[in-house]
């Protein structure tokens, strides 16, 4: 299995230096695909997700382009051939 | 000899320095630009000077990092210095303080978080473990978050004793006399003025306490209105305001070498919260808070901003060196105990924390 992640820029020097991962996650679900990442890269995970596991509030996650918040969040399914896209949503100042 | 002075704001992390004994500084920076830090300390206890920061990775969550060489270089643990543990359900939310412990305790560095919660390093703050007599308190279910949210914002540990003194926003004064196992509410003769009287054992909203110089059980409180000394631990408070042109404010800085001096920024409240007169102005005692002196040549006036908890601080010069960072970017500096100030900085983010230190 092999899912396509794409990364905002600020994200890369967590990855490697890319912003393309490919990852062979255990299960077909979000929370799997990123227990993979967090294996490979802790700190890039932490930065998505907090330590119990949820997806940060201002992080935004798409699998083939539907936000996960209104799918499964972290269960939603992530079939073989995914693109997963995470991104910073609306905020700051 | 050079003092540095680390200002952390919304937005990164400056270094101001300063080779000519405080009088004029130069300014380095940003460090770890477009992150906030709310939290920074300078340990120089070790070989290397530590800069600790509590760092909001903007939508990218919080945690601490470390630099040994000055900002040259910063660090962070892989799975995160501070991670609540699973079964608390909770996430760490901002870090507010950091602490290094006495000389005695080298590699103990103690940090204050949002939520209500207090932390112990033992390996110079690359990770902190949970200090489970406080947050398992059965008072911490109804401590409230305050505006900016409910935080251990201020941690003093005693440097001869197992004495421990937290404050909280809101929950107020927590003192340990065991190392952090038990904790008692040390609260008694605070004001509580978004609670019916009387005020309540617990609940306040203490912004900032400091020890005095030279009796660890005097200590100086600036509150959600209201200034107090305690003479006995926290076990009872008595209000210095009076001869203050208002009682409100974030912070409160006490002398490390001359017992009975301490200094507070006063603010017009409760929605104000300016400087009365949009005169920025720091006040002294020299008795404890029996009597209050304005000072503060060089400090602006037309300043309608604030000064929030963490941005003033002194440093451990014979001659105490006061510091005091704005909400509109600015840094003052004064080498002669607040009587007058220099500029360090302008038009930098909002400053959130200032620590003064002198460079082995």
């Amino acid at each position: 299995m092999s899912v396509h992640i794409v990364l905002p820029g600020a994200l890369a020097d967590l990855a490697g230096g890319s912003r393309h991962l490919e990852v062979d996650p255990a299960a077909a679900t979000l929370a799997a695909l990123l227990d993979e990442v967090a294996a490979r890269y802790p700190v890039l995970d932490r930065r998505i997700r907090d330590e119990a596991g949820a997806l940060r509030r201002f992080v935004n996650v798409y699998v083939d382009g539907e936000d996960v918040r209104w799918q499964g969040g972290l269960a939603t399914a992530v079939p073989n051939g995914a693109v997963v896209q995470v991104l910073p949503s609306v905020a700051g100042g | 000899m050079t003092d540095l002075l680390a200002i952390g704001t919304r937005k990164g992390l400056w270094l101001a320095r300063s080779d000519d004994d405080r009088r004029t500084w130069t300014l380095d920076g940003p460090h770890l630009l477009a992150q906030e830090i709310a939290a920074v300390s300078i340990d120089t206890r070790r070989p290397a000077p530590r800069l600790l920061a509590g760092v909001q990775y903007g939508h990218w969550g919080p945690t601490v990092t470390w630099s040994d060489d000055l900002g040259g270089s910063w660090h962070e643990t892989d799975s995160g210095a501070i991670r609540f543990p699973e079964d608390t359900e909770a996430a760490l939310g901002r870090v507010w303080q950091l602490r290094p412990d006495s000389v005695e305790r080298p590699d103990v560095v103690w940090a204050g978080c949002e939520p209500q919660s207090l932390w112990r390093s033992t390996d110079g703050g690359c990770s902190f473990t949970l200090v489970r007599g406080l947050w398992d308190h059965p008072h911490r279910p109804t401590w409230e978050p305050g505006a900016g949210g409910g935080a251990v914002h201020t941690v003093l540990p005693d440097p001869r004793t197992d004495r421990m003194t937290v404050a909280m926003s809101t929950g107020g004064v927590y003192v340990s006399e065991d190392g952090a196992t038990g904790w008692t509410p040390h609260n008694r003769g605070i004001s509580a003025v978004f609670m019916p009287e009387p005020a309540p054992e617990y609940g306040q909203c203490v912004h900032k306490v400091a020890v005095d110089a030279g009796d660890p059980r005097r200590m100086y409180a600036q509150n959600h209105f209201g200034v107090f000394r305690t003479d006995d631990g926290g076990v009872s408070w008595t209000s210095i305001a009076d001869g203050l042109p208002a009682d409100f404010g974030f912070p409160i800085a006490a002398s490390p070498t001359t017992p009975g001096t301490a200094w507070v920024i006063p603010l017009v409240a409760d929605m104000q919260r300016v400087p009365p007169d949009g005169r920025l102005r720091v006040h002294r005692t020299r008795d404890a808070g029996v009597s209050w002196t304005e000072i503060g040549s060089g400090l602006p006036d037309g300043a309608w901003t604030a000064v929030l908890r963490d941005a003033f601080c002194t440093d451990d010069h014979a001659v105490t060196g006061v510091y005091v960072g704005t909400r509109d970017g600015c840094v003052y500096a004064s080498a002669d105990e607040g009587d007058t100030f220099s500029t360090v900085a302008e038009h930098l983010p909002d400053v959130l924390v200032v620590r003064a230190a002198q460079l082995p």
